[in-house]
């Protein structure tokens, strides 16, 4: 994770300034005794993403990735849908960031073929399985439909995205990567999106919270625990303080 | 590098507990910590912690695979591959451990699971559990009792005491064995799920009681001085840290005495490599660790306590060659033996109209049914041993990972929303949490193939849930069916274990055995006191203890082993160094 790599050169940092007594430094690293050492602002607060432009996908990636969310999540009465909601933003930041990178994960091969028990088991990071599955669903799509998946209308996008969730469409991806898996991880990001604080990019006006109920960052509920069976009267709250 | 009494690996809950023991009787202890310095006012930051993609989905405060991954495979004629991704368990990291964001549900195993075998063979017969590797612990009831009350008043636990002194108290839970006190503090405010499930239990002759919760139901003070706050049911518990100082960790209930202490110290973002041996092998002289800057540098000490997490401890005896590894062919060897998990199920209601209101949660609010755990049942007629504890319980409404549906609706595009919605304020569950035994082909080695950064082998995980924990939890299953009937529910479900275990989707982090401990040295690998029979001065402490595992969380019992054997190195090993039991 950024902020924990982060956390970590601050710390280091501040080990090789001993900066405070109580943080002595040898050649043993951070040893800390005496007192609990504590210092201002040392926290990692989360920053907020800046909503404009791509930072991963090319425009065609990108217009490919609205069409699906808006297909996972489609506008109603419950909610705008995905495009509008931020997904693919939150999608985009995600994938340019830590995540994409498969930064926290265990790469080392050898990679063989496991069984389902095992997991994922490919050497591709999120962000190669986004760019080798987006071109391989238009190619798809152009073999098929002659057409971008993001020209199709929306009940042949729904044909293709159904045949991906149930195994009858396979994308020419590679070992180790199934199409099944990448439509699993486009759905499981676009909710992430849909859900997630605001400050990721995506769930823009905390659509996703409203539309459940979810009352956000709030953080004490003990006026309302004993109250059962009764509607939260408070809408959500997202970190950054924006009310619903 | 000056020597140290004692060298503690590890800095979460039972590293905390043993370093306070041993300096508060007067040894230089050094705890040697691979994860980050971490506390409440700077990391757990009430402004910014209920950030559900950050920790629950990211998992920011975990262990990173990329630090320290495993292989794992269901039988030893598969070929073990990497968790690239921890899924089915998230180890900790850090000063604090999984105590830091674990869920607080604080239960003590039964006096017949400190002696299982004892216990099951005089009420069934051996034949009844041929099959599986159960096995004595070591201590009696009366020695254990004690070191669980330290625990349960050091966290300050919410309860309701259901048997004093062999009384049996309403309200409490009946099958739990004697306790000598009440807890420390009342219950929790209990939320409607939870409050009609205790109805619902109570109508069909069962006997719910609030389940013991180390998220405090009101400010206390424990036996340190160290004082919490009362639990505002935020909702963002298991997976994060908490800001409220109401959930017990070593952070909350320790540290700030501890940290005191001028003959303590914590080395944090050090990663131990090694125990280092006499050459002999008979004793243990230092520890080889990797600082910040990844220098290599060695603590020579009198004493090793390894603290790290179950299967790490597991690991690190196996790289240092202490004590002899599990062989399941011959079932000879002791460290890797009795690998254990959890072995769970559970049910779901949806009605129409509720108000469940989801996000108003603990990490260990609700309540329990202990009717079909350990023996609290008779087996006679059944092909199974084992049991589980039944609970509702409320702990989030996080939205990403809490949606739940009825079976066979769609989870994306039309027909998705109006269910999601429909599901998320109407929906309540409860589920099953089993006993884990031990069978002879479940063990833990090191993989032949796959290595750290550092290149030393990763821990092979080679288990899946055996026969008689299968029949276990679906006949538990069963029992789940029918508890669902009095609510008159639109829809129910109720899942059902099988074969299998998946590495994936997040089961439990409650790993135990490996390095059990027991009164025989040739199928334990610690004795009754967790001192390593093979290494005297080395003591490993934490759930790879456990001999098997209950239909309970572990903390509570891996904290009062913690205490236990702390009691048992103050009190005896310190002054009269050597094994502490003879075999």
């Amino acid at each position: 994770m950024q902020h924990q790599v982060r956390a970590l050169s601050r710390r280091s940092l501040l080990a090789s300034v001993a900066a405070l007594p109580i943080l002595a430094v040898a050649a043993d690293g951070a040893t800390i005794s005496g007192t609990v050492p504590w210092s201002p602002f040392a926290g990692e607060p989360p920053k907020p993403v800046n909503p404009l432009g791509w930072y991963f996908f090319n425009p065609s990636e990108a217009a490919t990735v609205e069409a699906i969310v808006d297909r996972f999540i489609p506008a109603d009465q419950l909610s705008p849908g995905g495009k509008d909601c931020g997904c693919a933003v939150f999608i985009d930041r995600q994938l340019a960031g830590s995540f994409g990178q498969a930064s926290r994960l265990y790469t080392k091969g050898p990679f063989m073929p496991g069984l389902p028990t095992q997991g994922y088991q490919g050497d591709l990071t999120p962000a190669g399985r986004y760019r080798l599955g987006l071109q391989a669903l238009n190619d798809y799509t152009n073999a098929t439909y002659k057409k971008d998946f993001r020209a199709l209308t929306g009940e042949q996008q729904d044909e293709v995205l159904a045949g991906m969730d149930n195994r009858k469409i396979t994308l020419k991806l590679k070992p180790g990567f199934s199409t099944k898996e990448f439509f699993e991880l486009m759905l499981q990001n676009t909710m992430e999106g849909f859900f997630a604080d605001p400050l990721y990019g995506g769930n823009r006006n905390m659509a996703g919270w409203k539309m459940v109920g979810f009352p956000g960052a709030r953080y004490d509920y003990r006026d309302h625990i004993g109250k059962h069976n009764v509607p939260y009267p408070k809408g959500p709250v997202s970190i950054y303080g924006l009310g619903g | 590098m000056p020597k140290k009494d004692a060298v503690i690996i590890g800095l979460g809950w039972t590293g905390a507990i043993l370093a306070q023991q041993l300096t508060e009787a007067g040894l230089n202890v050094v705890a040697i910590e691979r994860g980050p310095w971490r506390d409440t006012s700077t990391d757990f930051n009430i402004a910014y912690m209920q950030d559900e993609l950050r920790y629950a989905i990211r998992k920011d405060l975990f262990l990173q695979p990329s630090v320290e991954a495993m292989t794992m495979r269901n039988s030893a004629s598969q070929t073990a591959l990497p968790m690239r991704d921890y899924g089915s368990f998230l180890p900790g990291n850090g000063v604090g451990g999984a105590g830091v964001h674990w869920n607080g549900h604080t239960w003590r195993f039964w006096e017949s699971d400190f002696q299982i075998k004892t216990h099951l063979t005089q009420r069934y017969g051996g034949a009844k559990i041929k099959d599986l590797q159960l096995q004595d612990w070591g201590p009696s009831w009366s020695e254990i009792e004690p070191a669980f009350d330290r625990f349960e008043y050091l966290c300050g636990v919410s309860g309701k005491a259901g048997n004093l002194k062999g009384q049996i108290q309403p309200g409490g839970n009946p099958f739990e064995s004697p306790r000598a006190r009440e807890y420390p503090t009342p219950p929790m405010q209990m939320p409607y799920a939870s409050t009609l499930f205790a109805e619902k239990m109570r109508e069909i002759g069962l006997h719910p009681f609030p389940l013991p919760s180390s998220n405090l139901s009101q400010a206390y003070v424990n036996p340190l001085g160290v004082r919490m706050g009362q639990c505002s049911y935020c909702g963002f518990c298991e997976r994060f840290a908490c800001g409220n100082y109401s959930k017990a960790s070593a952070q909350t209930t320790i540290l700030p005495v501890l940290m005191k202490n001028p003959n303590f110290e914590a080395r944090t973002e050090c990663e131990v490599l090694k125990v280092n041996l006499t050459p002999d092998g008979k004793m243990a002289r230092s520890v080889t660790y990797l600082d910040a800057q990844g220098q290599e540098c060695e603590q020579p000490g009198d004493m090793v306590l390894l603290c790290a997490y179950g299967l790490m401890n597991v690991r690190l005896m196996l790289l240092s060659k202490i004590g002899v590894q599990y062989d399941p062919a011959t079932a000879a060897g002791t460290v890797g033996r009795n690998y254990c998990y959890q072995t769970s199920a559970g049910a779901r209601l949806m009605f129409e109209g509720k108000h469940f209101n989801p996000f108003i949660g603990a990490g260990s609010l609700g309540q329990t049914v202990d009717d079909f755990n350990g023996d609290a049942f008779d087996h006679s007629k059944l092909n199974f041993v084992g049991g589980a504890g039944i609970s509702c319980s409320v702990t989030n409404g996080r939205p990403i990972s809490n949606r739940p549906t009825m079976p066979g609706t769609p989870r994306w595009g039309k027909g998705w929303k109006q269910a999601t919605v429909d599901g998320y304020n109407n929906s309540m569950g409860f589920g099953s949490q089993g006993s884990s035994y031990p069978v002879r082909e479940n063990y833990l080695d090191l993989d032949p193939t796959y290595t750290d950064r550092h290149g030393r082998p990763l821990l092979r995980i080679t288990f899946d849930f055996p026969d008689n924990d299968i029949a276990m939890s679906n006949y538990l299953s069963d029992q789940l069916e029918k508890m669902t009937k009095p609510f008159n529910a639109k829809f129910a479900a109720v899942s059902r274990l099988k074969k299998g275990w998946n590495s994936v989707p997040y089961q439990s982090t409650h790993n135990t055995g490996g390095a059990i401990m027991g009164n025989d040295p040739k199928t334990s690998a610690v004795n009754k006191y967790l001192q390593s029979w093979d290494v005297p001065n080395v003591f490993v402490v934490g759930a790879s203890a456990f001999a098997h595992n209950a239909g309970m969380n572990p903390t509570g019992t891996v904290g009062a082993l913690a205490f236990w054997a702390g009691e048992a190195i103050t009190g005896k090993y310190i002054k009269s160094p050597g094994a502490l039991v003879h075999a």
